[in-house]
């Protein structure tokens, strides 16, 4: 297995994990119908291998707006906790969305990052949070205060745990390079209907 | 502030004769201060007024936006109204993010911007808005024509109508404001009807647009 390179200080003692794993993770902890917006490429991927929840959107496009969407979700729905998950190259494509969540600061948002220092899905480039950006850092001075490192498989649990009792919060774990199990079905309007429909905001087709 | 028409016949729209169907009902008056007038001191309502009544009067709650001068009296009043959530954010992009999870949370949404934001969101509307099929209301103050200064705004100017022919997505130039609230109104519910984005180009005609030299 190839380490992920970090250059995020804060992260340097982190375990590299396996995005596959902690999807499981996230998604084994959701009892109240909790909303998952997976990021384009490996993390909707691996969100669509974990089961597929009606409560999960996978997004097939749009690099960078899987916080904003779920963003959107949140604001729309407080009562519902939302999940993004978002990978490193994404999240750095669209960082100034951070900045919105902070200074909105929804108490029912909960932000994964994946961080493996790569773009992985385009042939694994290296990415600025492998050399120098800390991600972690930078959700801090946009305003999410509470932001972590998760060390290992443990500590991600615990983080999760609280996120989800309130936010806003970003969890950021050094993960592999291992692609994605599965790979989602790419029908668009199919993945949106279903996930409104899961949260209940479109009827049954047949009733 | 309230239309002056408001005060007479309780209606969203000065010389409107029913074409937006808003009704006193559906538009929620009862807290606003009505403001002292007589009989010749009625006015038209303004342009910024008649959106922000066809927004409310459509169930549009969600206002996202990257500020823009002549937006400013729009993006001021939905700020002051409760009715609204509004606020801004970093990237238009970014706001067709939000505006897609809100619709499907069940918000309606509206952004705005101007239009070199434009230039900044066709992978978003191809990639997202348009093949997910989202009522995303897009309002996009008109800039690069009618007197602009800036050739960077009046580019993108050349390039915002043949972008949204080629995504195939509505819109509207809207320069009078006696067409205003019957087109803003039509759209919105078109736009939903068939789970379609619309775009609403404010011209300068209508707005005013922003003076060289100001």
């Amino acid at each position: 297995m190839a380490l992920a390179q970090t250059g995020a200080v804060g992260a340097h003692n982190a375990k590299v994990m396996n995005r596959f794993d902690l999807t499981k993770r996230v998604t084994e902890k959701l009892a109240r119908e909790e909303a998952v917006i997976g990021g384009i490429g490996n993390s909707n991927f691996d969100l669509w291998a974990s089961g597929q929840r009606p409560q999960n959107f996978y997004m097939l496009g749009s690099m960078g707006l899987a916080i904003p969407i779920a963003l959107g979700v949140a604001i729309a729905q407080p009562q519902r906790h939302v999940i993004a998950l978002e990978g490193d190259g994404s999240l750095l494509m669209q960082l100034g969305c951070l900045a919105t969540v902070g200074m909105l600061k929804p108490a029912n948002l909960t932000i994964v990052v994946w961080d493996n220092g790569i773009y992985q899905i385009t042939g694994s480039q290296p990415s600025a949070s492998g050399a120098s950006a800390d991600l972690v850092a930078i959700a801090r001075g946009a305003g999410i205060a509470n932001s972590a490192w998760a060390a290992d498989e443990d500590d991600f649990d615990r983080l999760v745990a609280a996120a989800l009792i309130g936010g806003p919060s970003l969890i950021a774990a050094r993960i592999d390079d291992k692609p994605g199990v599965a790979t989602t079905d790419r029908d668009p309007v199919q993945i949106r209907e279903r996930f409104m429909r899961g949260l209940g905001v479109r009827g049954n087709p047949s009733t | 502030m309230i239309l002056a028409a408001m005060a007479s016949d309780a209606h969203p729209l000065a010389g409107c004769k029913g074409c937006c169907g808003a009704s006193a009902n559906e538009i929620d008056v009862s807290e606003r201060p009505l403001p002292a007038m007589t009989d010749t001191e009625t006015r038209a309502a303004t342009w910024h007024e008649i959106v922000l009544a066809m927004l409310k009067a459509n169930d549009v709650r969600l206002v996202v936006y990257v500020p823009d001068r002549v937006l400013t009296p729009l993006i001021k009043a939905a700020h002051e109204d409760p009715f609204f959530t509004t606020f801004v954010c970093t990237r238009e992009e970014e706001a067709l993010g939000i505006l897609t999870g809100a619709w499907m949370g069940g918000m309606r949404g509206a952004v705005l911007m101007q239009t070199s934001g434009f230039g900044t969101i066709p992978n978003a509307l191809a990639s997202l808005v348009v093949p997910s099929q989202v009522p995303a209301l897009i309002f996009v103050s008109e800039r690069g024509t009618l007197g602009e200064f800036n050739l960077g705004q009046a580019m993108v100017y050349k390039a915002m109508r043949p972008v949204l022919d080629a995504l195939g997505i509505e819109y509207h130039t809207i320069t009078r404001m006696d067409e205003l609230g019957f087109i803003v109104d039509r759209s919105i519910k078109q736009a939903v009807a068939t789970q379609a984005p619309a775009t609403f180009i404010l011209s300068p005609l209508l707005t005013g647009g922003k003076v060289f030299g100001a």
